[in-house]
């Protein structure tokens, strides 16, 4: 399974919810697969979606789902110590780990190498973190948002992205129905 | 310890709405980040990197807070990336304080460096700038947290060694 298929089995569980997409192939597809107000997609900043979604988790109480990678978690490392010092319950953390950089053509990350991100994340007193395969992601998920800590999930999938468009939306259009979405 | 002063910048950023700081340090900011510490009205969440800290800044935007950075001038060479596409592309309103560090008083030959950048890396952005010399400069410190909601946009508010040495 590659990322796009993983998003399909998550759709169901993640699209009631808030959602922060990662820059690039991840929001892309997410956009072509599902497009709701319900989702930001950040279209700039690689590394900050962990940082936007903890950000929006402890201003509010509705679940967060942030969806990141392993290239744009290594990019923003420090984001795991922030995360494990601050557990937000309503916040999920996950990293869609492909072991590649996926929207610039698939270079290889030291996250596909010797480095597990799933063991950073736990030294930087991450409350609870799992390693699942592709085709156990999105009941991981599941769980997570029913649970009240923090969660960072690293999920375990190939290399590989498909062909959609880029996101033509206005930013501003995104962020108002988002906001819209997060007073509902 | 912290000054008069730091508890004023304090009382004013409390009082202007801003409940959600973070924070990388820097000695001149030092006061700021102790009164912080201890002030309930206002969420801390210290970042590692000031990139990171105006993602997280982005995200209590969006859950309804009114979020602030305090952050030193040398990290404006960090920044720039996140200030145009993330905070301007989508329009976050967000006070920067800022140490203004490498001015006349500086005893780091160093840090020279960067503050002969800072203003021109912030013209280059178009990002509202404010420079705090004498301890008086800081009455226009509400003013600028208003600005900065009105215009939905970045604010800088440089506070040089003058000041700091001036307001202890």
């Amino acid at each position: 399974m590659i990322r796009n298929d993983v998003f399909k089995t998550l759709i169901p569980v993640i699209s009631e919810h808030l959602v922060v997409c990662n820059i690039g192939a991840p929001s892309q597809e997410l956009h072509a697969l599902d497009d709701r107000a319900s989702n930001f997609y950040m279209l700039g900043t690689m590394g900050l979606s962990s940082s936007i979604g903890l950000g929006l988790a402890a201003a509010q109480d509705k679940p967060v789902i942030a969806i990141d990678g392993d290239g744009s978690v290594l990019t923003n490392l420090g984001t795991l110590a922030t995360i494990g010092n601050n557990p937000q319950g309503n916040f999920t953390l996950l990293i869609i780990d492909n072991g590649s950089y996926g929207s610039t053509g698939d270079q290889p990350t030291y996250a596909g190498m010797k480095t597990d991100l799933a063991a950073v994340a736990k030294a930087c007193g991450a409350e609870t973190v799992q390693t699942v395969s592709a085709e156990d992601t999105a009941e991981a998920v599941k769980a997570a948002i029913a649970s009240d800590q923090t969660t960072i999930i690293v999920s375990k999938c190939e290399s590989g992205n498909v062909k959609v468009p880029v996101i033509k939306t206005n930013p501003i259009v995104i962020r108002e129905r988002f906001m819209e979405e997060v007073r509902r | 310890m912290a000054t008069t002063m730091d508890h004023q910048i304090v009382e004013d950023l409390k009082a202007a709405g801003i409940d959600y700081i973070t924070s990388v340090p820097c000695k001149q900011l030092a006061g700021v980040i102790e009164v912080l510490e201890g002030t309930s009205e206002i969420m801390h969440m210290p970042s590692n990197k000031e990139d990171e800290g105006m993602g997280l800044c982005a995200g209590a935007f969006m859950g309804g807070m009114k979020p602030a950075i305090v952050m030193q001038n040398t990290a404006l060479g960090v920044v720039v990336n996140t200030l145009a596409t993330l905070i301007q592309f989508y329009q976050i309103p967000l006070p920067m304080l800022i140490s203004y560090r490498g001015e006349v008083g500086e005893p780091v030959a160093c840090q020279v460096e960067m503050a002969l950048h800072t203003k021109a890396i912030l013209n280059q952005l178009h990002i509202p700038t404010y420079h705090f010399h004498k301890p008086e400069d800081a009455a226009e410190l509400p003013g600028i947290l208003e600005y900065a909601q009105m215009a939905s946009k970045p604010v800088a508010i440089l506070c040089d060694a003058s000041f700091w040495r001036a307001s202890a």
